[in-house]
């Protein structure tokens, strides 16, 4: 390993040893209470952030590539806002649904949604890399009124704050381990880097090395839909991460995804987990959510990527 | 007058163009010609005011440009881009109109629509008038939006590439067109070309442009010479002449 | 055509403002007509405010998707809003007259827009970055009012819970009449500059060709989009595809892009879809405080339906 990638490590095992020792619950005393709060919630609160954290930034880099523009991520691009759609719409349908089934329905809503926005995007000129993200923002509001609206018709409105804006506060043993999905679908996108590489170059480009570009697409949005869907069901939609993370990493590192993918990764790990630290000492002994601070940090951290190409003009 | 003094322009610090003085007298048809990235556009952009000069001076009649109110210059001078953007829903005419705009300000009189009628006829879109722009094809645009660059009545046109879309017939058609307006009045055209032959067999004088400098300025037979046109283009070019005008063979292996 | 549409959406909007004062009167007839009248006019400002901001924003920006909430202008009222609570608190919030809390949001609507936009105005920026910019500014509005508002005390919260949320049957009283002087000077000056706008709907090179000074001219229809929607949101609340669905409506009932026409109708038809709305639900089913959410909806769909259809932004 290298030395940057030892630091980017101790960063985060720091990060992680904040994210244990942070919380209500004074852990000092020692003792098996202590043991129990660690186990139980602390923990089990750490690790589902380091797994969002970790997917969505890959989720985002997936995205980035297959819609060939920097400013997309899965909370741009509607994907997180169509899994919450799927949510809503399995509720609805199946109030008493296991979480399996509303997995799925999140999941292929977060599909749907996904194709959608890339089937759309590629009408946009391509001369104008900043109106993507412009179009996948009001794709992702139109979204959100439909989700809305039916929520408000079907008098679940309560529910539609725990669905988009995220909160790792609920996080405890026995409710999270689907996460862990997240982690197989970051892997499955390490198996893929090479020939994510050669499909950002566009669809000619990577059919004429011999890329199956249709299948290469399907299994990129089956990551992003996957990673949106176990995020919204387990914690709710979050922001910003998928977009900061893979930009800072693409200019540091380049744009070989085989050697950038564990930085986006451990980066989205990182963000997410500072984030929610913050949240929970911002107004200790309450806690503001991760969507919240995130929000901030995220969209001020858009504004820093957007700001070189603001002096430039 | 267009006078050019001491024009320097970077583009993200990378310089487009370097220190260039030139200058064009009213009348005739001026054609830049030069590879790609020379800095052709940029210069047409900066005399009709595009973009912002960052050093030198242009003048147009003696009107500096960045001191000039845009209605008075867009009285004396147009431009008319590659890339002519997005179009909404409008007609022919009411696109040719809009040359008119510098002088009635959208009231349009009797004058105005005598002006617009003869552009559309001068430019064989009569039979378009009525249509919506979003039916044409690229080069009946492309033609419209000459219309109306016509149809403001300037006495300097500036046109950057305007054959890019154009099939051989319309491309001679265009440069006739234009060599009439020259004729015919006191107009002054000053046009991007990629195609040297169209430059060879239209333009009073020839701008060769390269790295932001001007390389060649003069006749047609002057400018055209295999080795001007090898130092502007980096390979060695056969020049023949025929039936009085030059003609350059690019093509050759 | 044009004239004929412009005409139907007159006799609508006629149509519509008759049933609304006249449809089920009971009891004091003037007292209720009273009440109707002055709510008609609140609903008549902001459907004109609406329609003509989202008509001037969509020209200078060559772009039909586009509507100001995008820019985050309304967000940064709610946001202005927000601080006055935290920093006066609750029950000072509440004893400011409301004529002093508009002002003060116009006047941070107004500052900021000269502060953030002005200045990326005059780099001659690519309008589409400019928007891009002010959406991401948007978010972050939106993500500090949330924050602010997790860190004011919940109760005083509600205070400004009401303002966050567009309401069509509450319109303000001590609003009316600032709120129709600004917006009838505003569309006013539309007006006069209706043939100027026809040009500049060519684009920059184009305009500045034909004799517009582009950056002055920008700024100015600009700094009349902040006009608009500050007053449209100081009366209802934010609305984000209201003016969409108008404009897209105008455009069709109409065949033209021609400001003489364009503005007019879309102005009359912003007053039908309102009017008729609150009519509708107040007579007919559901709360009237849905509206809002009915044309959230509608106006995202038919934004989806624009772009599915092919036309370009």
């Amino acid at each position: 390993m290298t030395r940057a990638g030892a630091a980017g490590v101790l960063v985060l095992v720091a990060l992680c040893g904040a994210s244990l020792a942070t919380g209500v619950a004074d852990l000092s005393a020692g003792g098996a209470e202590s043991v129990d709060t660690l186990l139980i919630s602390r923990l089990p609160r750490t690790l589902a952030v380091v797994l969002v954290g970790a997917g969505l930034a890959v989720a985002g880099l997936v995205m980035q590539t297959l819609a060939r523009n920097r400013f997309v991520d899965p909370g741009i691009a509607g994907t997180e806002q169509s899994a919450a759609l799927g949510i809503l719409l399995a509720t609805l349908l199946w109030p008493a649904a296991p979480l399996p089934a509303t997995m799925l329905a999140a999941t292929l809503a977060a599909l749907a949604g996904s194709g959608v926005f890339l089937a759309l995007a590629q009408r946009l000129p391509p001369t104008e890399p900043h109106l993507m993200p412009l179009f996948g923002l009001i794709y992702g509001g139109v979204i959100t009124a439909g989700v809305t609206f039916v929520a408000w018709h079907m008098d679940l409105l309560q529910y539609l704050d725990i669905w988009l804006n995220g909160d790792f506060s609920g996080v405890l043993r026995g409710r999270y381990e689907l996460l862990w999905a997240i982690a197989a679908m970051v892997g499955l996108a390490w198996w893929l880097a090479d020939a994510l590489t050669i499909a950002s170059l566009g669809r000619e480009v990577g059919t004429g090395l011999g890329l199956d570009y249709d299948r290469m697409l399907r299994l990129g949005l089956l990551i992003v839909a996957m990673v949106s869907a176990l995020t919204v069901v387990v914690v709710g939609l979050i922001p910003f991460v998928g977009l900061i993370v893979p930009n800072l990493v693409s200019r540091l590192r380049g744009d070989n995804l085989r050697g950038t993918l564990p930085w986006v990764a451990l980066g989205g790990a990182a963000l997410t987990l500072a984030c929610d630290v913050l949240g929970r000492v911002l107004r200790y002994p309450y806690e503001i959510p991760v969507g919240t601070t995130l929000g901030v940090v995220g969209a001020a951290g858009f504004l820093a990527l957007l700001a070189r190409e603001l002096r430039h003009g | 007058m267009i006078e050019i003094e001491g024009v320097s322009f970077a583009h993200r610090g990378t310089p487009v163009l370097r220190d260039v003085t030139v200058s064009l007298p009213k009348g005739g048809l001026t054609a830049l010609i030069g590879p790609n990235g020379a800095g052709k556009s940029t210069l047409l952009s900066l005399v009709a005011r595009l973009q912002p000069l960052q050093s030198g001076r242009i003048a147009v009649d003696g009107m500096p440009v960045d001191r000039t109110p845009g209605r008075l210059l867009a009285r004396s001078l147009t431009i008319m881009r590659q890339d002519t953007g997005p179009v909404g829903r409008l007609t022919v005419r009411e696109l040719v109109g809009f040359g008119r705009f510098p002088h009635s300000r959208g009231r349009q009189t009797a004058e105005d629509h005598r002006h617009i009628d003869a552009s559309l006829e001068r430019f064989d879109l009569g039979d378009l008038a009525a249509r919506g722009l979003d039916t044409l094809s690229g080069g009946q645009r492309q033609r419209a939006f000459v219309a109306m660059a016509f149809c403001q009545g300037t006495d300097y046109l500036l046109l950057d590439e305007p054959l890019n879309n154009l099939d051989p017939m319309y491309g001679r058609q265009m440069m006739r067109h234009l060599r009439d307006v020259v004729d015919g009045g006191q107009r002054t055209v000053v046009i991007v070309l990629h195609d040297i032959n169209y430059a060879a067999a239209y333009a009073d004088r020839i701008l060769a442009m390269k790295d932001g400098r001007i390389l060649a300025d003069g006749t047609p037979a002057e400018v055209l010479t295999p080795d001007r046109l090898e130092a502007l283009f980096g390979y060695r070019m056969e020049v023949r002449e025929f039936e009085g005008r030059v003609h350059v063979l690019h093509h050759g292996p | 055509m044009a004239e004929r549409g412009l005409w139907i959406a007159g006799a609508v909007a006629l149509l519509v403002a008759a049933v609304f004062l006249g449809l089920g009167l009971r009891g004091n007839l003037a007292f209720v007509l009273e009440l109707r009248a002055l709510r008609l006019l609140g609903l008549v400002q902001v459907g004109v405010a609406v329609a003509v901001a989202t008509v001037l924003l969509q020209t200078v920006t060559a772009n039909r998707i586009l509507t100001p909430s995008v820019m985050g202008l309304d967000a940064l009222y709610v946001l202005g809003q927000t601080l006055l609570v935290f920093t006066l608190g609750g029950i000072g919030y509440a004893s400011i007259d409301a004529r002093l809390r508009f002002a003060c949001g116009l006047l941070v609507m107004i500052g900021m827009a000269l502060v953030v936009f002005l200045p990326l105005l005059r780099r001659r920026l690519s309008l589409t970055l400019l928007l891009l910019t002010g959406a991401v500014l948007g978010i972050l509005f939106r993500s500090l009012t949330a924050l602010v508002a997790r860190l004011i005390d919940p109760n005083e919260f509600a205070v400004v819970q009401g303002a966050s949320y567009a309401n069509f049957s509450a319109v303000p009283p001590a609003l009316l009449l600032p709120g129709l002087l600004l917006i009838t000077a505003g569309v006013g000056v539309a007006w006069a500059w209706r043939h100027r706008l026809d040009v500049m709907s060519l684009g920059p090179d184009a305009a500045v060709s034909l004799g517009i000074d582009w950056i002055p001219a920008v700024t100015a229809v600009l700094g009349l989009v902040v006009v608009l929607v500050a007053a449209s949101t100081a009366l209802v609340g934010p609305v984000a595809f209201l003016g969409l669905l108008v404009v897209a409506l105008a455009e069709r009932l109409t065949g033209t892009r021609r400001h003489a026409v364009l503005l007019p109708a879309a102005a009359l038809i912003g007053v039908a879809v309102l009017v008729g709305g609150q009519a509708t639900l107040q007579h007919g089913f559901g709360g009237a405080s849905t509206l809002g959410v009915i044309v959230e909806f509608a106006g995202g769909l038919l934004f989806l339906v624009l772009l599915a259809g092919g036309r370009r932004a």
